[in-house]
């Protein structure tokens, strides 16, 4: 199987606090990796690593084939990578300036020189598939929280990237608006998209992660199927935080 | 004796006083257009990373916010022949003090409206692939000029106002204008009357032009 990701020994600093410990990590064409842990333990930084919006210090990255040195270095490779890789933020991020179909025509007709005409079909395609078509002329502000965060994936999935980053891409949706979102990120999986997830949904992690890893203080302490994870870790800290999300 | 308004001496001075009013929005027009180059340019060198950048932009726009205009105009005026050796045109030293001095604060009008706009719409643009330059004009730029249309409106009025500081230099324009009138008619009370409604119809003028532009950009956001 092809290696999308491979990360090796990669450590991170911010400042004097060591966020990243000697991670190891690959994710191969296809699989759906869901990271799991406690808020500051480092998961959504280690994402943000994966497309450059942070350096690591030390270590190893390999995005598709190429090669992201540290320290922010290689900047072409960068821009490579990030139009390979799309991002879903927790906050949407969705440019509030522009219609919906225009947040999502930016980044083809930008980046990729695609024509006005093309990336307005592959706008309507992707608003359909999102189940918003109807939504297309009006702005951001205009939709609901939940109606925004399927823009912005329809927006990442318009570069056809070859993996989708995901950072807590539900946590601030009312608890309504939670099923819509998750709806569609199951689709993709189902798909066959390339998923490298971090959330707090237990339930979306165990019905659609091929694999969970467990991020505690920057080190990566347990990884396996959701069976394994969920229901027999090993770890006596995994156990201790699944406790604690489970209960509720 | 009471005072007594003397309209017929508020009326006749108004052609004399208008011929003064090309001058000032020459002056305060030209020096905002320029200003508002200066001001993008060190507004975004004043936010770069890099000091040796940062570093001129902002001892410009201390100096230039820091020092009276009037000094500031009066040393162009005065000053710089010494320096170039020829007499300076007093409408190129008023157009050029209001261009630097509204330079500096416009700089931190661009900084300050950079600087409001989210930092995951910056991210947002780089993770999709664009370019630091695409990400900044396309995405943060846009945003942050709709927020600073309202402190430029009234920086464009605070410099409209200063202009009426060059009669010093002999710019004719509108309290020039109204200083010559009154040393031939004594009739100090109403042609200074005339002249700051004067002042008051084009700042207004512009008020109402810039919140119809608000509104209109707002509605859209």
């Amino acid at each position: 199987m092809t290696q999308i990701v491979q990360i090796k020994g990669m450590n991170k600093y911010f400042g004097k606090l060591h966020v990243l410990k000697d991670i190891d990590l690959s994710v191969e064409a296809g699989e759906v990796v869901v990271i799991i842990g406690a808020s500051g333990s480092g998961k959504s930084t280690l994402i943000r690593c994966v497309n450059g919006l942070e350096e690591y210090e030390t270590g190893a990255l390999t995005v598709d084939q190429r090669t992201l040195t540290p320290k922010g270095g290689n900047q072409k490779e960068l821009y490579e990578i990030r139009k390979q890789v799309g991002m879903v933020f927790q906050q949407f991020n969705l440019f509030p300036h522009l219609t919906v179909k225009r947040n999502i025509m930016l980044a083809p007709t930008k980046v990729k020189g695609t024509s006005p005409t093309d990336a307005a079909r592959i706008a309507d395609t992707l608003l359909n598939r999102v189940g918003i078509a109807d939504q297309a002329d009006k702005y951001p502000a205009q939709l609901s929280g939940g109606q925004q965060q399927r823009v912005a994936i329809a927006r990442a999935l318009a570069m056809e990237p070859r993996l989708m980053l995901f950072d807590e891409p539900t946590s601030a949706l009312d608890p309504e608006m939670v099923g819509e979102v998750l709806d569609v990120m199951r689709e993709l999986a189902r798909e066959g998209m390339t998923m490298m997830v971090v959330t707090h949904e237990m339930g979306f992690a165990r019905e659609v992660a091929d694999r969970v890893i467990y991020i505690h203080e920057g080190q990566i302490v347990e990884q396996g199927t959701p069976q394994e994870v969920f229901d027999r870790p090993r770890n006596e800290r995994t156990q201790a935080f699944l406790s604690r999300v489970l209960q509720h | 004796m009471a005072f007594q308004f003397d309209w017929q001496a508020a009326i006749d001075a108004i052609p004399f006083l208008l011929k003064g009013i090309p001058y000032t929005l020459m002056i305060s027009f030209g020096g905002l257009a320029i200003g508002f180059v200066l001001g993008i340019f060190f507004g975004l060198l004043s936010i770069n990373k890099r000091w040796l950048l940062r570093w001129p932009a902002v001892a410009y726009i201390e100096i230039f916010r820091g020092t009276p205009i009037l000094v500031q105009v009066l040393f162009i005026f005065y000053g710089l022949p010494d320096i170039i050796g020829g007499p300076i045109d007093p409408l190129v030293a008023g157009t050029a003090a209001i261009a630097l001095n509204s330079g500096a604060y416009i700089s931190e009008v661009v900084r300050g409206g950079v600087q409001s706009i989210d930092k995951g719409q910056g991210e947002a643009g780089l993770s999709l692939g664009l370019s630091r330059t695409q990400t900044f004009w396309t995405i943060i730029w846009p945003q942050a000029f709709r927020r600073m249309i309202p402190p430029l409106g009234n920086q464009a009025i605070v410099s409209i106002k200063d202009t009426s500081l060059f009669s010093v230099i002999g710019v004719g324009e509108l309290v020039r204008q109204g200083q010559v009138y009154i040393a031939n008619t004594f009739t100090a009370f109403e042609v200074y009357f005339v002249v700051a409604i004067m002042y008051l119809v084009i700042t207004l003028s512009l008020s109402l032009v810039l919140r119809a532009y608000e509104r209109r950009g707002l509605a859209s956001v």
